[in-house]
């Protein structure tokens, strides 16, 4: 490990010069010629049928394109998991902002006024808008009994330990949905013709997602169907099934018209219509010891997927096999369903169903602390898994990970113990309470269980004629690192420097399928298939007699130079193999669900004012074990970016909803956090290596988002001495609860407080 | 050009952008951050939000910043402004642009030219800010990826560096 | 950008004399615009009903700050960072020049202005609390000449205000009585920078051996429009503060506001908060630890 030069240092962003020069060319910043602009004329009721379309005379419709369902020549579905979501509604509408009708034209503002003129008459029918009301199950709004997908994990003999315990503890914890607000909204732009067929380029997360969706839609196969990624300014799943519907608009627009097609939401459309964190339901009921061992329970969790399956069942899944946490139980039974409502469809974000099921996890953790009587730091302690011990889906703890020692480092970085207590002094007077929490968690790196096998990812790397080399995948840049980091690694791999290594611009024409960026995936699974590739080129330039067993970078470049100029272009290929031993069942839900996991603990400091019922983060502590880490300040990047994320899920990020439709729709009204409301996040990291992951890594894109909610909320109850189970947490909801609270003295509520 | 009937009711407008004078047509109620983009090619300009609130459109006009999606173009006349294509001097970049590569002020690049200027306004007023300083500076320029703590060390870092800028060709 | 920019028109006279002859040729007909950064706003979601702008930045005669012996005239289109640059301002003022730092962010700040911020007549604007609290007073200019009143009772509904449609600020004058008060301001939003204020509060008092002579209690966000709370003020004048006055105070500052539920906020929370601001400038009045 110390013998390493470039991974492991701070190198320059691969793309960082054009980034902070401006020359980085994002979707809207690419005009073609003849280009036309595309809209989409959308549903403005929650559920019902389309009775009648309305084109006033007043406007000459010749000079649009005008496409509907009918002209779809493929399948009219957006092709993901499931096949049923419509590309453009035809018959009936499921959610408010359905896409019904798509217009394009030259002049932007005159296409806006054509979209706002259509009138479109529907025959309403009851709709459906939260998770207990579907469950109720007097409106059947999609297949059988509205439920998209359960899942059920067993271990152990859950039935018999509720006589054991000498505790039973319960608990219900809600999470909302949430905006992924990248700074950059959606957009494509599409081209056809008959020879190359379409091409798109846009905003994206996964172009073999979009290009398996055009091929559906579009009838083509799939050498005429090309996607090609642009600077991509921030995505966090939600680019990752969102751009196949738009990539579909454009193209069927671009496919009518003969022209190129751009369509870029502005702000309003892109949080109306896109979109959103699963609104999550968790029930926790947990045997415990008088020593405070978990004995065993049952989990409860519930996630409202919207109007279509999409991605439902996979952050379902995640969900499910996160929500026991970093703990061992004896027993569980974890339940899970992902339920229909007629709000736009909610996808990926970061984290993808653990931060929901985490969140439950620990405040529950603190809950049972208070019942049995330990405090919360003692009641993880006697609870965290150990090497050997198993998973709820009884998957082996292999690595030497001591949560224990975790944990006391995190004490220590946080000044928890001092601070808890001079907190609980100085809150017996005064206006502003404080207050100190944890949270300590895992998360699982790659696709769940078999999903790696599935993907089969393959990775490229390219000798070039200039003696360099280059690195061919379809993992996208968009903020995390995946340029840098993935030319680090086939720099180190090689014995070359960085500047030696590029990386290709992800285009299905010129990349191999490496499957998608999520799941953070991207450096364990896609790094270590890049550093077999790259020794594949090497071995090639050895092989042919021009390389020897040790060389300098400029002899491999001229080793290169003169291989590729005798033989042609140099390739080398790495498909996924599934790690011998690893086994799941789809089935039963059991075995090694992740390759590899990331463990933390995360501390927050609150004040809460109760003047104005504000809560203020004053100290965060993120503290994790991840494998390696590669790049030093890119990794601090991405945990003080999930943190702040997860900051904004715990107090300020609130969709206020009205008959499915989002009211709040302009970053004037959905608050997220600006550089005035957030601590400074301290950063620090643990390496214990990975097996499976390039140069150990593990995968830590994700696992920021999981603890800060519950970190937070778990300060909130140490400042007020009363908690809340449901977030967003917004000052609102603190003053409701104060009120409710039977006051001796109206004048004095710090007294109330303990 | 100016009476066709697409033309009626353009305005000539000037003024001075990265240095350089320009002279343009545009609807006076066209938006500085349109014009910048479209008829200037100025694409470093981006738009996040359209109402003031994301800070990516910033601009300096006469030395202040301000947020071009919400400048009506025909304010702009007799204006010098400066965009992120403006602040490198020839090939050297501006020490703000060699902060941010280093810091890991820029993940997604979005935010990151309203960002800079925004930070490069900062320093012009406060050449060596506090953290609360840099905080409040930035606080109308929202980034999603970074958290804003590598944004501020890229600040600090910026305020401290008294050397000449670097260059463009070989960013260290 | 929800709007059509060829639908529009914008003229920029040049000069006050100009402006004013323009709005008085069809009163109503001009919407006069300086920083742009409420119209703006509007006109990129669509929602600009207004089709002809005249443009009023950055002329010299509404943007420069008058230092007189007994008051201080700010042009209406000084901005929010011209406000708060002032050395005077910031020491005489401090409740205006913090509400200016309150309002957007930097370049918000460096485009709205005063003068704006009164005639867009939000009851959310942070600024005119403080107004009200230092006794503010318009000087509105027409082709009709001047004309000067007082800023309490400008605003006379939800966004309506006493401005006659030919007519423009042309300052805001505070008189310089107010060295040796106490003064507090407060804006109670959804996060630190870059918020619509749910609560606002600006509060002066001139105590004397623990006796409160003078009391200016202004709030924003609370009603249709910011509010003077003159009821909660005439029951402390002349009093000594102590937990009973605090608690009267209380509820009478509940009683005289008409909060909304709103899509930021709700209205016992309003009416919560600002009792508690009311109670927190009480409190710091005599020198209590509860503040």
């Amino acid at each position: 490990m110390n013998s390493e030069r470039i991974v492991g240092t701070a190198v320059p962003r691969k793309e960082g010069l054009d980034k902070v020069t401006g020359k980085a060319r994002y979707i809207d910043d690419m005009v073609l010629p003849g280009m036309l602009f595309g809209a989409t004329v959308r549903s403005q009721i929650p559920r019902g049928k389309i009775r009648r379309i309305t084109f006033p005379p007043t406007i000459s419709w010749n000079d649009y394109v005008i496409v509907s369902a009918k002209d779809i020549l493929g399948k009219n579905c957006i092709a993901l998991i499931g096949e049923d979501q419509p590309c453009l509604a035809s018959e009936c509408v499921n959610h408010p902002e359905e896409p019904i009708l798509l217009l394009a034209h030259p002049d932007r503002h005159v296409l806006r006024k054509a979209v706002e003129a259509i009138s479109i008459e529907y025959d309403p029918l009851p709709a459906i808008f939260t998770m207990e009301e579907t469950e109720r199950g007097s409106e059947i709004i999609w297949g059988t009994d509205n439920t998209f997908k359960t899942y059920r994990i067993e271990k152990g003999d859950v039935d018999q330990v509720w006589s054991k315990a000498d505790y039973v503890v319960e608990g219900e914890y809600s999470t909302g949905a949430q905006e992924q607000l990248y700074i950059e909204n959606n957009g494509m732009i599409a081209a056809f013709d008959e020879q190359s067929g379409v091409t798109v380029w846009g905003s994206l997360q996964c172009p073999y997602y979009v290009h398996k969706a055009l091929m559906a839609l579009c009838n083509l196969p799939a050498e005429k169907v090309r996607v090609v990624q642009m600077e991509t300014g921030g995505a966090f799943g939600g680019k990752e099934d969102y751009p196949s519907i738009i990539a579909g608009h454009a193209a069927l627009l671009a496919i009518k018209s003969g022209r190129p097609v751009k369509i870029v939401y502005d702000r309003a459309e892109d949080m109306v219509a896109t979109t959103k964190r699963h609104p999550s339901r968790t029930r926790h009921r947990t045997a415990v010891s008088n020593d405070g061992k978990i004995l065993g329970g049952e989990i409860e969790f519930t996630i409202d997927g919207g109007a279509y399956a999409t991605l439902s069942s996979v952050v379902l899944s995640r969900g499910v096999i996160h929500a026991a946490g970093p703990y061992y139980w004896p027993s569980v039974r974890i339940r899970g369903k992902a339920v229909a409502t007629n709000m736009p469809p909610h996808g990926a974000f970061r984290g993808f169903g653990a931060p929901q099921s985490l969140f439950a996890m620990e405040r529950h953790m603190d809950r049972i602390a208070q019942v049995v009587g330990l405090s919360p730091i003692e009641i993880r302690r006697r609870n965290f898994l150990k090497p050997g011990e198993t998973t709820a889906t009884e998957q082996t703890v292999h690595e030497p990970i001591d949560l224990g020692k975790l944990l006391d480092r995190g004490l220590t970085l946080s000044e928890y113990h001092s601070k808890k207590e001079r907190f609980s002094r100085q809150n017996q007077t005064g206006t502003t309470k404080k207050g100190i929490g944890i949270a300590s968690f895992l998360h699982g790196a790659g696709f769940t269980g078999s999903g790696e096998r599935y993907l089969s990812s393959v990775v490229g790397v390219e000798g070039c004629a200039d003696g360099g080399v280059r690195v061919l995948v379809s993992s996208t840049e968009f903020g995390q690192g995946t340029k840098t980091v993935l030319c680090q690694i086939a720099a180190e791999a090689l014995g070359l420097r960085y500047e030696d290594v590029s990386i290709a611009q992800p285009d299905t024409t010129q990349v191999p399928n490496s499957g998608p960026t999520v799941a953070s995936r991207t450096v364990m699974v896609v790094g270590k298939l890049v550093e077999s590739a790259a020794r594949g080129i090497r071995q090639t330039l050895t092989l042919s007699g021009v390389l020897g067993d040790s060389y300098t970078a400029d002899e491999f470049r001229a080793a290169c130079r003169s291989h590729v100029a005798a033989h042609g272009q140099i390739r080398s290929w790495a498909q996924y193999e599934p790690p011998p031993g690893i086994f799941w069942d789809d089935q039963t839900y059991r075995g090694e669900a992740y390759a590899a996991y990331s463990w933390a603990i995360y501390i927050a400091e609150v004040t809460v004012d109760l003047n104005t019922y504000n809560v203020s983060v004053n100290d965060f502590v993120a503290l994790q074990e991840v494998g390696r880490v590669l790049h030093p300040v890119l990794a601090i990047g991405q945990i003080a970016g999930g943190v702040a994320q997860g900051i904004g899920f715990a107090l300020y990020e609130k969709v206020i909803w009205q008959q499915g439709r989002m009211q709040n729709n302009q970053m004037t009204n959905y608050i997220m956090p600006t550089s005035s409301d957030l601590p400074p996040i301290r950063v620090f990291f643990e390496e214990l290596g990975n097996v499976h992951g390039a140069f150990g890594a593990k995968g830590i894109g994700e696992l920021p988002m999981d603890g800060p909610a519950p970190a937070i909320l778990n300060a909130v109850e140490d400042a007020l001495g009363f908690g809340f189970n449901s977030i967003p947490l917004l000052p609102e909801d603190i003053f409701a609860a104060i009120a409710e609270r039977p006051l001796e003295n109206e004048s004095d509520i710090a007294s109330e407080v303990r | 050009m100016i009476d066709s009937p697409e033309e009626r009711g353009k305005s000539e407008i000037s003024f001075t952008v990265n240095g350089e004078r320009k002279f343009l047509f545009a609807f006076p109620m066209e938006r500085l951050l349109d014009v910048l983009r479209q008829q200037l090619g100025l694409t470093g300009v981006k738009e996040g939000c359209g109402e003031g609130e994301c800070g990516s459109c910033s601009v300096l006009m006469d030395g202040t910043l301000v947020n071009s999606c919400l400048v009506p173009v025909l304010q702009a006349e007799g204006a010098s402004i400066v965009t992120i294509e403006g602040l490198a001097d020839g090939t050297r970049m501006h020490k703000l642009q060699r902060a941010f590569l280093e810091c890991g002020g820029a993940q997604c690049g979005i935010c990151t030219p309203g960002m800079i200027l925004a930070a490069c306004h900062l320093l012009s007023k406060k050449p060596v800010p506090t953290l609360a300083e840099i905080q409040e500076g930035l606080s109308g320029n929202l980034c999603r990826c970074t958290g804003y703590v590598q944004i501020f060390d890229a600040v600090a870092r910026a305020a401290q560096a008294g050397t000449p800028p670097s260059s463009l060709m070989r960013p260290e | 950008m929800r709007s059509d920019p060829r639908e529009y028109e914008l003229v920029a006279p040049g000069n006050l004399q100009a402006v004013v002859t323009l709005l008085a040729e069809s009163p109503g007909a001009w919407l006069p615009i300086a920083g742009g950064t409420d119209i703006m706003v509007l006109y990129g979601a669509g929602n600009l009903p207004a089709r002809k702008l005249v443009s009023i930045w950055n002329f010299p005669e509404l943007r420069h700050i008058e230092v007189l012996g007994n008051e201080i005239r700010i042009g209406a289109a000084c901005t929010y960072t011209d406000i708060r640059e002032h050395k005077i301002i910031a020491r005489e003022f401090p409740m205006l020049a913090q509400a200016a730092g309150w309002t957007g962010g930097i370049a918000n700040q460096n485009r709205g202005t005063l003068g704006g911020n009164i005639v867009n007549a939000s009851p959310a604007a942070d600024s005119l609390p403080a107004l009200l609290a230092y006794d503010a007073e318009l000087i509105l200019v027409s082709v009709r000449g001047e004309r000067r009143l007082a800023y309490a009772g400008f605003h006379t509904g939800y966004k309506k205000t006493r401005l006659a449609p030919d007519e423009l600020i042309q300052s805001i004058c505070l008189p310089r009585r107010f060295a040796g008060y106490v003064s507090h301001a407060r804006k109670v939003g959804s996060r630190n920078a870059q918020a619509i204020s749910k609560v606002c509060i600006a509060a002066l008092a001139r105590v004397e051996e623990e006796t409160v002579e003078e009391i200016h209690i202004a709030v924003g966000s609370v009603a249709p429009v910011p509010l003077r709370l003159v009821e909660t003020e005439g029951i402390v004048s002349g009093k000594i503060v102590d937990e009973s006055l605090v608690l009267l105070a209380r509820k009478t500052a509940a009683a005289e506001i008409r909060p909304i539920d709103d899509i930021r906020s709700k209205a016992k929370y309003r009416a919560a908060v600002a009792a508690n601001l009311v109670a927190e400038f009480l409190h710091l009045l005599n020198g209590s630890k509860h503040a």
